[in-house]
């Protein structure tokens, strides 16, 4: 496929000219022309005044999508532990497959049977589960090795996986194997009714815009999916599936892990899982204020973040960051303290249930996404929220 | 030891904002800088070159003008430039990306390839594994610290959600990095003045020896069907009265929204 302006309607209007995200309008002899920058992305088409700009077809977007059956999810697991996007994936995936009349599957790398029957329970109809020693601890050649192996021999229409340090680091050499589709941190995923692709939406540009991506021609189409955007499934004790042991025979790796280490600071920072998190920004004014952040935290049990200002400015250790280049967090609740809510920061937490904000600024960025704002200086506002809810609870 | 750094010429990402209205990106005089990222990469390309001597080039694919993000490199202290542009690579996806990069790889040669996590304008961080995959090389994603190199080896930090991993690879490998590995260093005087002086190696799809149905649109499995503006939330509440009030008002909403 690709974007051309007919010249006969082009008035040289230059409109298309912004419209376009990567520069791929020129103006030649006053008509518009498409450059190799084109993206494909379709913006320029809606704002031509004229209808000047339309798609075109090559003779390769007609050849067929080599067919697949079946929605996948990945069931990651470290340590013994399964995911809790894995069961998010068997939520989302469950829905895929109903609107595809397909069944769902989730393939388990490590882990024990009692692992491979809770994804059962969760809503997997098959689990593919390899136990053997060497895929307990995660490495990215073997664990792409197997996952392809599978994939070629089972054809699924759909694999995805959740959107973490492991996902995005194996999938990728998966889809580079199979010559697949790979779309990263999605937020939504649909089936277009009528040609029943896999509709993948995901942010782009740090979050100012949303792309809506899709796979016309190739099979699987993969995913990685960002951790709690989607929901669970139902958990339901009776439901039974078929387990299938999966052999890793002849996989070799050559990447080794020598040693795991965890690190958790003195306050609870498993920032991903919690229910709760109050978080802080240059509002705070220095680590006095962050004092004020962990009493609030305390009373409501609740995980501390932080901006990247203030994690640059020192008073909160990286791990803490939310936001871009940090983590993406989607709790209950989320009080946002002297942050002013720039993009960077909104795309790291605006999934979350509910947002306070408090700053000083009436103008900030932040109570575009807050469900309850307070202007005034949270210096002041947080000792007094904390005081209230402890003397709530008595 | 021979080490390639890929980095990618990105516009500044926080500028980039789309009207809401029309759904169109608002991108008037938007500067383009190496994707920061990468020039965590370099760094580190440059570490490795103080270590265990050698050479460090550094490839890009884009459009001629980002030659300018080559040269920067070079200002930082890279030792020669590779440029991939042809018309026949747009439109290229991460899968034809990593493909045109590694063919690319397969004639410059490498014992160790360095990228930065992602991007910031694409926020994939698919290339790299993916280039690790047609090279038939391992590889390791979220390096934030170097511990050992050797000749045969390299053992390094990998960062996870709840900690780090250490793991310890053969060469040759492709590594992606994060910001904390290490503090990259400005241009100097004399790289500034090697920047300008350099030749930047063109390589076309010709040059590669590619296969064309692999490379740009074509090449690619994914396609963008549209773009639009995040929603913003509407149903928002702003808390009125003496801080006194707000707080109690607050409580009590969070009260009967059992968040309390």
């Amino acid at each position: 496929m690709y974007i051309k302006v007919k010249s006969e309607l082009c008035t040289g209007c230059e409109a298309c000219i912004s419209s376009c995200p990567y520069d791929a309008i020129v103006i030649k002899g006053d008509k518009a022309e498409i450059t190799e920058m084109c993206q494909l992305c379709r913006a320029c088409m809606s704002v031509c005044p004229e209808g000047a700009i339309s798609e075109g077809k090559e003779a390769s977007d007609e050849k067929e999508t080599a067919l697949g059956k079946g929605v996948w999810i990945f069931a990651e697991q470290r340590e013994g532990k399964i995911a809790g996007v894995s069961f998010e994936l068997l939520g989302a995936g469950r829905g895929l497959a109903e609107k595809l009349g397909t069944d769902l599957s989730a393939v388990l790398f490590g882990g024990t049977g009692h692992d491979a029957k809770e994804l059962v329970r969760w809503g997997a109809d098959k689990v593919f589960h390899c136990d053997e020693p060497g895929f307990q601890v995660f490495n990215d050649e073997p664990y792409a090795a197997l996952l392809s192996k599978l994939i070629t021999e089972q054809k699924p229409e759909i694999v995805l996986t959740g959107a973490t340090p492991i996902g995005r680091s194996f999938f990728p050499r998966v889809a580079a194997k199979l010559r697949a589709g790979l779309t990263a941190d999605c937020t939504s995923l649909e089936i277009d009714t009528e040609t029943k692709n896999l509709l993948q939406v995901r942010p782009a540009f740090g979050g100012n815009i949303m792309a809506t991506i899709f796979c016309p021609h190739s099979r699987p189409q993969m995913a990685t999916v960002r951790p709690r955007v989607m929901k669970r499934g139902t958990y339901d004790e009776a439901r039974t599936g078929d387990i299938i042991k999966v052999s890793a025979k002849g996989i070799t790796s050559r990447t080794k892990v020598l040693e795991t280490v965890k690190e958790v600071s003195e306050l609870a920072v498993n920032l991903q899982d919690a229910n709760i998190i109050v978080a802080g920004g240059r509002g705070m004014g220095g680590e006095k204020g962050f004092q004020l952040l962990l009493d609030l935290a305390e009373v409501l049990n609740a995980s501390v973040a932080a901006s990247r200002a203030a994690v640059d400015e020192g008073w909160i250790p990286y791990r803490h960051q939310v936001g871009q280049t940090g983590k993406t967090v989607g709790p209950k609740l989320y009080i946002a303290c002297g942050i002013s809510g720039a993009v960077q920061h909104l795309v790291g937490m605006q999934s979350s249930d509910i947002i306070i904000a408090i700053n000083k600024n009436p103008e900030a960025p932040i109570f575009n996404v807050a469900t309850y704002g307070i202007v005034g200086d949270a210096n002041e506002i947080v000792p007094m929220l904390t005081k209230k809810i402890r003397d709530f609870k008595g | 030891m021979k080490i390639v750094v890929c980095i990618k010429q990105v516009p500044d990402s926080a500028e980039v904002r789309i009207n809401p209205e029309t759904n169109t990106l608002i991108r008037d005089g938007v500067p383009t800088i190496i994707n920061p990222y990468d020039v965590h990469a370099l760094e580190a390309g440059l570490q490795l070159r103080e270590t265990a001597g050698g050479k460090v080039t550094v490839l890009t694919m884009g459009p001629p003008q980002a030659e300018t993000a080559l040269r920067e490199a070079i200002a930082m202290g890279a030792d020669d430039a590779v440029l991939l542009t042809d018309r026949a690579f747009a439109g290229s996806d991460t899968w034809a990306t990593a493909y045109t990069l590694s063919k690319a790889i397969e004639q410059i040669g490498a014992d160790v390839i360095l990228c930065g996590k992602q991007a910031i304008d694409g926020d994939t961080a698919q290339v790299g594994p993916e280039m690790a995959e047609f090279l038939d090389m391992p590889h390791i994603s979220y390096i934030r610290k170097v511990v050992d190199v050797a000749a045969d080896k390299l053992v390094v930090q990998r960062l996870m959600d709840d900690g780090y991993d250490i793991v310890e690879t053969s060469l040759p490998v492709l590594l992606t990095v994060v910001k904390e590995l290490n503090v990259p260093r400005l241009p100097s005087l004399k790289g500034k003045m090697a920047a300008k002086k350099a030749v930047i190696r063109k390589m076309s799809a010709a040059d590669l020896k590619a296969d064309e149905k692999n490379l740009g649109l074509n090449g690619s499995p994914t396609q963008v069907k549209n773009i639009f503006a995040p929603e913003s939330k509407t149903d928002r509440t702003m808390l009125e009265g003496t801080s006194e009030e707000k707080i109690d008002t607050l409580v009590k909403e969070l009260v009967a929204l059992k968040c309390i």
